[in-house]
């Protein structure tokens, strides 16, 4: 909490994007967490995303559960619709507006409860279904809210706060999306905006699921020593797979972002993700090599960020489902509601 | 390189109105001493440095205005000036006893003071309490110098003028009325310690154009005034002329408009951006109905049979020409008028001064005088006010009295002149609680109170009707919250940062960037927000713990609303309140250490 609200006062040689906006019309109500909470840096992270990609704040839909992660979508593009859901089941709420109106660009907030524990078999059918969203975990190993057991993404060894190390193996989200077929699988740190926030439009513009597992530090309950979701331990201990600049359609491509991009993939409306420097033993578009080297890398204590698998071919839910092109408020009312004779035809069919 | 943020003169400059005033008023603490409605305490800080704010809360230059960071965040200064005001015009009536006593056994040291005009009377309330004898020579019948017969009534009424003069004076001076210098060898040799050279620049500069010596409605602007102060004219003709356009300029023609004058114009060489009387003065007079004539130059009087019955001027174009500006005549015209009053600048004028007595003067007929001592060439004698360097203001005068109090203690005591004593400062974090702060951090979107004026009929029927009737109550309270407390300093202690970016992400007005370090002009241009405003500081820490970056505040817009220090989980960031200790004679500063408030990290129990 502060005891304020944000000035409404910016700087003067603040930016401004294409639609004419600062940074600051991306921003929402005042945050309620805790200070020093890794979640306010991804707010802020998002609000830098959306803020680049020119994305109308009133064009875009928040979805989230329960638990802090889950109360961020309040502070960020207070014009933009939301829905704040029952514990765990974001992911379905989200499938279910994604499925009447694909106009818009979705993304969903949770946390390591929200999505591990409670809602796990929400999140992993959302990844089957390749739901067009970006899925945000902020990951900080505890239950932060009810004043942090370990969460099930917490590592074996990692000690709470009154010094207790956890026993049981962790999920780990990124492999889980990895071996449930995820489109766009990546993770982020709170405290690195610079690799956060080009990572974040890459996955908003993504066709498909896209999940970014971004460590975010519990300032109060997991930040101490022995902790492996701390800041510091964070720091120490993540390697970036490669650095990624995300080229937008519109934007001319210079020789500087050309030189040591060895990988680039581009998006489905065009734009272009490059990935500088990658070692040569790896291949952010294949899946198997993703996952063994995530794992091994795990093995040896060390946490692997970046975007590691990105496959921008696949079918998404509307194209699996073979729907309608246009979202559904769009439709006249007869052909949203064809009326009875039509509804005793179809009918027919199933007789 | 990490920003020295120990040295007073770092935190000083964060604090831009006080930067500003040539006094060093501690301007953000008097407006919350306002705000918590204590007057009296509000007017002894602002005493403190600037000795007389009831006559500066009507008449200051306000160099501090144009400084406020609240004119770069939403266009409008705080209105320093007219809640200085308030402070002087609610204060307890008697503040004797709160001021610093005079001690009855006198130190034998006696100073002469020539002129009691801010300046020299600054001089004597220093000086005073120290224990020396002071004598004041004057040739009026009253203090106050140019204050008094200058400044008209209108703007500032004789009460507050005789109450902040007479504080002075009752501390003991002795000040000898009508009685003019008239050799300042004599002077010397009356055996003083030292002798302070406060007369002003009492000439008014002349015009010689033809015509010039054939009528008697043509008059020198300052003697003007001073002749309408002291009742020896107290009419003038409907037409007048205003040749020149600075704040005296401003005061002749707003006094003519009392005295009968109906048609008045102001003659300017040039063009409004260039006019040297302050916008607020214009304003002011443009109200009352003066005209403002633009790039008019004059040429000639036309006198007919005696009589003024107008100027001929030439209408100029400007432009520019190798970088200078260059006037073009266009044409000229002749504006008929009655009276003139010539406004165009002031001289010193020393004809008492004998200039064989080791007292230097340039060859602009100026004293040579030390900027930093005031010291003229001969030992003991000292210039301040316009005396020292022609004409400035009130407020550099004051301070110009602060500066030479301390070389005249310092001559008098046997210390080296050029051994100033050091600035100091107090820093004591403002947190009084869980996000509660010792002042009010709240941001305010109020828009800059408007003066109320007293209606136009009525300020015409007499001299000393005061124009400016003072903030209201509600005024005063809508104004003092829209000062952003530029002195409670955003207070950094890098080895406590842990790098969770919670003071960037909150920062309104993108301040803050974690960054690798670099040289300044580079730095400024990756930022959050590219700091363009040159004339404003850049904060860099020192390495941070976790990844050696830096933290660095570009101070431009900070609104001092605390955001970063309540969104800091290890109060790395502390609002904490600077207070400059200013030095004066004979009470040299207690250079008090940093408060340590650094709060610790919770760590975990083991």
């Amino acid at each position: 909490m502060t005891s304020i609200q944000k000035p409404p006062v910016r700087h003067p040689s603040l930016q401004v994007n294409a639609l004419g906006l600062t940074r600051r019309d991306y921003e929402g109500a005042m945050s309620t967490l805790c200070a020093g909470c890794g979640h306010d840096s991804v707010t802020a992270a998002i609000v830098q995303a959306f803020y680049e990609l020119d994305v109308p704040p009133h064009r875009a839909a928040k979805m989230s559960g329960i638990g802090c992660s889950s109360k961020t979508t309040a502070y960020f593009m207070r014009q933009s619709h939301g829905f704040n859901s029952v514990h765990g089941r974001m992911p379905s709420v989200a499938s279910g507006a994604n499925a009447a109106n694909r106009d818009l660009v979705y993304i969903g907030i949770s946390g390591d409860g929200d999505s591990l524990s409670i809602g796990l078999g929400q999140l992993c059918h959302a990844i089957r279904r390749n739901v067009d969203m970006l899925y945000v975990l902020e990951n900080n190993g505890v239950y932060g809210l009810t004043k942090g057991q370990f969460s099930a993404s917490a590592d074996v060894g990692s000690k709470s706060k009154r010094g207790e190390a956890n026993v049981q193996r962790p999920i780990d989200p990124v492999l889980l999306a990895l071996s449930l077929g995820a489109t766009f699988v990546a993770r982020g740190f709170s405290g690195d905006k610079t690799r956060l926030v080009p990572m974040l439009k890459a996955g908003l513009r993504h066709k498909g699921f896209a999940l970014i597992d971004v460590i975010s530090p519990c300032v109060s309950f997991n930040d101490h020593e022995g902790s492996t979701k701390s800041y510091r331990f964070t720091r120490e201990n993540y390697h970036d797979v490669a650095p990624v600049d995300f080229v937008p359609l519109q934007r001319e491509i210079t020789a500087e972002t050309e030189a040591g991009a060895s990988v680039s993939v581009t998006m489905h409306d065009g734009s272009i993700v490059r990935f500088r420097e990658v070692p040569s033993d790896y291949d952010p578009t294949d899946r198997d090599a993703a996952y063994a080297h995530v794992r091994a890398r795990q093995e040896r204590g060390e946490i692997v960020t970046g975007l590691l698998y990105i496959d921008e071919q696949s079918a998404d839910m509307h194209e699996t489902a073979n729907t309608v092109a246009r979202p559904l408020v769009d439709l006249p009312y007869e052909s949203l509601c064809p009326g009875r004779a039509a509804l005793d035809e179809l009918m027919d069919e199933y007789r | 390189m990490p920003t020295d943020v120990s040295n007073p003169q770092y935190y000083h400059k964060v604090v831009d109105c006080q930067w500003a005033c040539p006094a060093h008023t501690n301007v953000p603490e008097y407006i919350r001493l306002i705000a918590q409605g204590r007057y009296t305490e509000s007017y002894l800080l602002n005493r403190q440095s600037n000795v007389f704010p009831g006559i500066l809360g009507r008449t200051c230059d306000r160099p501090c205005e144009p400084a406020c960071r609240r004119g770069r965040v939403d266009g409008k200064p705080v209105a320093i000036c007219r809640l200085k005001r308030v402070a002087a015009d609610l204060r307890d009536d008697d503040i004797h006893e709160y001021l610093p006593p005079v001690p009855a056994q006198k130190n034998g040291k006696r100073v002469a003071l020539v002129g009691a005009g801010p300046a020299a009377l600054t001089v004597a309330n220093d000086l005073m309490p120290l224990g020396y004898e002071v004598v004041i020579y004057e040739k009026n019948q009253r203090a106050g110098g140019l204050m008094r017969v200058n400044i008209p009534s209108f703007r500032l009424p004789a009460e507050v003028l005789d109450e902040e003069t007479q504080i002075i004076l009752d501390m003991g001076v002795d000040i000898r009325y009508g009685t003019p210098v008239t050799s300042m060898r004599s002077l010397l040799g009356e055996g003083y310690d030292a002798i302070f050279v406060g007369s002003g620049a009492p000439k008014g500069k002349e015009l010689e154009l033809p015509g010039r010596r054939e009528t008697d409605q043509i008059f020198i602007g300052i003697e003007w005034l001073a002749s309408v102060h002291f009742g020896h004219i107290e009419k003038i003709g409907e037409r007048v002329l205003i040749i020149g356009v600075g704040n005296t300029a401003m005061d002749c023609c707003r006094t003519s408009r009392r005295l009968g004058g109906t048609d008045i114009k102001v003659i300017a060489r040039r063009s409004r951006p260039y006019f040297k009387a302050s916008p607020w003065e214009l304003e002011d007079a443009e109200e009352e109905g003066v005209q403002i004539v633009e790039n008019h130059s004059p040429k000639r009087f036309i006198v007919e049979q005696g009589k003024l019955v107008g100027m001929e001027l030439d209408r100029l174009r400007w432009f520019e020409q190798n970088g200078k500006q260059k006037s073009q005549v266009i044409d000229s015209v002749v504006i008929p008028c009655d009276s003139v009053i010539l406004a165009i600048g002031q001289d010193n004028a020393f004809p008492w001064l004998e200039r064989d007595l080791g007292i230097d003067f340039d060859e602009n007929g100026m004293p040579v005088v030390d900027k930093q001592t005031f010291a003229s060439t001969k030992p003991g004698v000292f210039f301040g006010g316009d005396a020292a360097w022609g004409p400035e203001n009130i407020i550099w005068a004051v301070e110009h009295g602060h500066q030479a109090a301390i070389s005249i203690h310092n001559h008098c005591m046997g210390i080296p002149l050029t051994e100033r004593p050091a600035y100091g400062m107090n820093l004591v974090s403002s947190k009084v609680g869980m996000h509660a702060w010792s002042y009010s951090n709240d941001y305010s979107p109020a828009p800059r109170s408007k003066m109320t004026h007293e209606e136009l009929t009525k300020r015409f029927s007499k001299l000393s009707v005061e124009v400016e009737l003072g903030f209201t109550p509600e005024q005063t309270v809508a104004e003092v919250e829209r000062c952003l407390n530029c002195d409670i300093e955003t207070h950094f202690t890098s080895n406590l940062c842990i790098e969770c970016d919670a003071c960037v992400d909150v920062c309104p007005v993108s301040c803050l960037t974690i960054t690798q370090d670099g040289a300044e002009p580079e730095l400024r241009t990756r930022l959050m927000a590219p700091a363009l405003n040159l004339t404003q500081p850049l904060y860099v820490s020192e390495a941070l713990p976790q990844t050696k970056r830096v933290m660095v505040k570009d101070e431009d817009v900070c609104l001092h609303c605390g955001l970063c220090a309540e969104r800091c989980p290890t109060a790395a960031w502390d609002m904490r309140e600077f207070d400059l200790l200013v030095p004066y004679a004979g009470r040299a500063v207690q250079m008090v250490t940093l408060a340590r408030a650094e709060a610790r990290r919770p760590v975990a129990a083991t």
